[in-house]
């Protein structure tokens, strides 16, 4: 009966009109297109999507309580489980978590598992349940999803936790990153935030750790028990190709943090931003996605550049059709081998060559190839390099005995331990860049492990 | 947020500000920078660290009006806050690390370019309070313009001041004075010139003439100052290299200097606009 219904589509502001604008993408569900979408729930014996989903969110309950109206009981069952349901209900690539593993997918189409995450995180506000104090310090480095994460868990357990951010405003990669049209800063973030602090979490941001304070000093000057580091990956990668360091050259992380931090989109906010009436994006990741359609908003023509087919493209599949749909060009199976500059070092055309697939690797993808004398230029002004990002060395360089791995990353357990006595950590720190849900995984785990670390001294 | 705890204008628009930011000022060492926000939208603008004081809390800045955001700066008063005071970022001078024997055997020479000055002083006070010999050279395109001499008396051995117009001390460039200095005898071991990016290259290529170490402190844009963005990328000995993480002080003779010139232009029609359209806040709230 149920999977007789076609999945609801949350309705979206038009292509065309948006491309134009700052302002979300999705419009969200209303409570009869939910509760329609929720009546699909089959609410399996053994839900598969719940196992799916990195932080265990009992799924089939929450909608259940959807359906009956009562979204404050589905916001409380999420909370149990995750901190930032209305981040998550956005960004999360459910098509390969809870909404891939659904039932309903074998032969149709899944339950619309994210889209009625975020209705529920949008229209209601759950009750936190928080275990009385025990005055125990514990520090988190970074206000990230894994930072939030694993700061919310501690805090329920009665943790006095104090999180440091190093930049002005507090999410990591959910404030300087993911663009204000995919996730909305000063209402749904800052809302997300909030509810954090309303467990009793607190914040301090400009703080650098490993430059302003480092964890030694945290540990032996301020009282801390226990330090999570959930730093991120934050060091944008470049080609290594001729003519990088030209004007009119971005890392993504540049471009997005200019336009998403500093809001350099907004003319009454002084940060400049360039996009030019041309911009090419290096690369086919989320982040490629994210700073193409910036750029587009921005009034450039936008092209993205990326070494395979539209098939091998690592950004979800929603990514891209968005993208396609607000007109950006994806110049599929191009590799650049050199950015050209006019007599004044700004960027005049990335010189490319044709790549073809060859065999499959080890990593059972086609290797892209060079075919050969296909070289040709495509004019621009701007290029972004968009070619993912590893974790930032500072905090591993000022803390002794904290070990990491040939790419930078911080060496920890599958629970977050680290080879430092008392130091968790997890998230893009440990693993190089992924996704939010995971990061918020890592997080939830740790702070168990905290938790069990502590009560064990 | 931050408290203005004193300001002081050294020029009519070269502005020092003592601000209250406890953590920084215990952390701070020579060679470091921060970063200030003023207000809500405004540019987050990296400024070396003038002077730091651990007891009372807080750190100095000098500013000069150029743009939109660093007027927005100055036009901050006593008693009032900025929002964001982050730091200390990069990596110390080299010196704070090196040994007591080592230090002994040094004689640092200092190029101080118009507000450079001020990121110089701590280096030479911190030297200069270890025995280390220490010689300073101050440039200003004429008397008014200069800052800090009173305080830089102090913190080194000698101090020699030029002015392009000859109105205080000697007549002439800051790199002539080098070499008058070393062709009168004086051994250095190290130079190290903080200031407008043309002129570090200027004193450069005169330290490559009397065959000189040099240390540079690059003044590139940044938006995070944290290694996050790169826009402050620069080429040092044919390597990229993020001068807010890996610097700001680097090898003169490694830095591509005209690349980093160009690329401090990265901005400028964006930022006529910005000074075209700014609505100037001095003297508001009076």
């Amino acid at each position: 009966m149920a999977n007789k219904i076609a999945r609801t589509k949350a309705r979206e502001q038009a292509p065309l009109v948006r491309a134009t604008n700052f302002e979300e993408v999705c419009y969200g569900f209303t409570l009869e297109e939910a509760q329609l979408e929720a009546s699909r729930c089959l609410h399996c014996k053994n839900p598969r999507c719940v196992s799916a989903c990195p932080v265990n969110i009992n799924i089939p309950d929450f909608i259940a309580k959807v359906l009956e109206g009562d979204i404050k009981g589905a916001a409380s069952i999420i909370a149990q489980d995750s901190s930032l349901p209305a981040v998550c209900g956005r960004v999360c690539p459910q098509e390969n978590q809870c909404e891939g593993s659904c039932i309903l997918g074998i032969k149709g189409e899944s339950v619309a598992i994210g889209q009625l995450e975020r209705f529920v995180a949008d229209n209601s506000t759950a009750e936190a349940v928080v275990a009385p104090s025990n005055g125990i310090k514990v520090a988190v480095v970074g206000s990230g999803p894994a930072g939030l994460a694993c700061a919310s868990d501690l805090a329920k357990m009665g943790y006095s936790v104090t999180v440091f951010e190093a930049l002005h405003k507090l999410g990591g990669v959910l404030q300087y990153g993911i663009p204000e049209f995919r996730l909305p800063k000063d209402t749904v973030l800052a809302r997300e935030i909030e509810s954090v602090k309303a467990l009793g979490v607190t914040f301090e941001t400009d703080v650098v750790i490993g430059r302003t304070v480092t964890i030694d000093q945290l540990f032996d000057e301020e009282g801390f028990k226990a330090v999570f580091v959930g730093s991120g990956a934050g060091l944008p990668r470049f080609m290594g190709i001729p003519g990088e360091n030209l004007n009119g050259v971005f890392s993504a992380n540049e471009f997005l943090t200019r336009n998403n931090l500093m809001k350099a989109f907004r003319p009454d906010y002084l940060t400049p931003i360039h996009a030019g009436k041309r911009a090419v994006i290096v690369g086919g990741g989320n982040v490629a996605m994210d700073a193409a359609r910036t750029a587009l908003r921005l009034g450039a023509e936008t092209h993205i550049v990326y070494r395979r087919t539209e098939k091998e493209l690592p950004a979800r599949r929603e990514e891209v059709h968005h993208a396609i749909e607000e007109g950006i060009i994806f110049d599929m199976l191009t590799n650049p081998v050199e950015i050209l500059g006019d007599e004044n070092g700004n960027v005049r055309a990335v010189k490319c060559v044709k790549m073809e697939l060859g065999e499959p690797d080890e990593s059972g993808r086609r290797s892209p190839q060079v075919v050969e004398g296909s070289e040709f230029e495509i004019p621009t002004e701007t290029v972004i390099m968009s070619l993912g990002t590893s974790p930032n060395p500072l905090i591993a360089s000022t803390t002794e005995g904290l070990e990491v791995n040939r790419r930078g990353c911080i060496v920890a357990s599958e629970v977050g331990a680290t080879s430092r006595e008392g130091v968790f950590a997890g998230g893009d720190a440990v693993s190089g860049a992924a996704t939010v849900i995971l990061a918020m995984g890592a997080g939830r785990k740790a702070a168990k492990a905290i938790d069990e670390y502590i009560q064990s001294k | 947020m931050y408290e203005i705890i004193s300001k002081k204008m050294l020029t009519p628009t070269i502005c020092e500000m003592d601000v209250k930011a406890e953590r920084l000022s215990k952390a701070a060492q020579p060679g470091q920078f921060l970063i200030v926000r003023a207000d809500e939208k405004g540019e987050r603008v990296p400024l070396t660290i003038s002077d730091y004081d651990a007891e009372k809390g807080t750190v100095t800045i000098v500013t000069q009006q150029i743009g939109a955001s660093s007027s927005d700066i100055i036009a901050h008063e006593q008693g009032e806050e900025f929002c964001d005071v982050v730091g200390p970022l990069g990596i110390p001078s080299e010196f704070v690390k090196m040994s007591a024997e080592e230090l002994a055997q040094q004689h640092y020479v200092f190029i101080a370019g118009g507000v450079g000055t001020a990121p110089v002083y701590p280096q030479a006070k911190w030297l200069h309070e270890r025995g280390v010999k220490v010689d300073v050279i101050v440039g200003a395109k004429t008397k008014d313009l200069l800052i800090y001499t009173d305080k830089m008396e102090k913190a080194c051995d000698n101090l020699y001041i030029c002015t392009d117009d000859g109105s205080a001390g000697f007549h002439g460039l800051v790199t002539a004075m080098l070499e008058k200095l070393v062709a009168e005898g004086n051994v250095y071991t190290q130079v190290v010139a903080i200031g407008p990016m043309i002129m570090m290259k200027f004193a450069t290529l005169t330290a490559k003439k009397l065959n000189l170490p040099i240390i540079v402190s690059l003044n590139t844009l940044m938006v995070d100052g944290t290694g996050m963005c790169g826009a402050c990328r620069v080429t040092v000995g044919g390597k990229t290299r993020f001068a807010c993480v890996e610097g700001p002080e680097f090898d003169g003779h490694q830095v591509d200097f005209d690349e980093a010139l160009r690329r401090q232009r990265m901005y400028v029609a964006e930022e006529k606009e910005a000074n075209e359209n700014h609505v100037c806040h001095i003297g508001r709230g009076k």
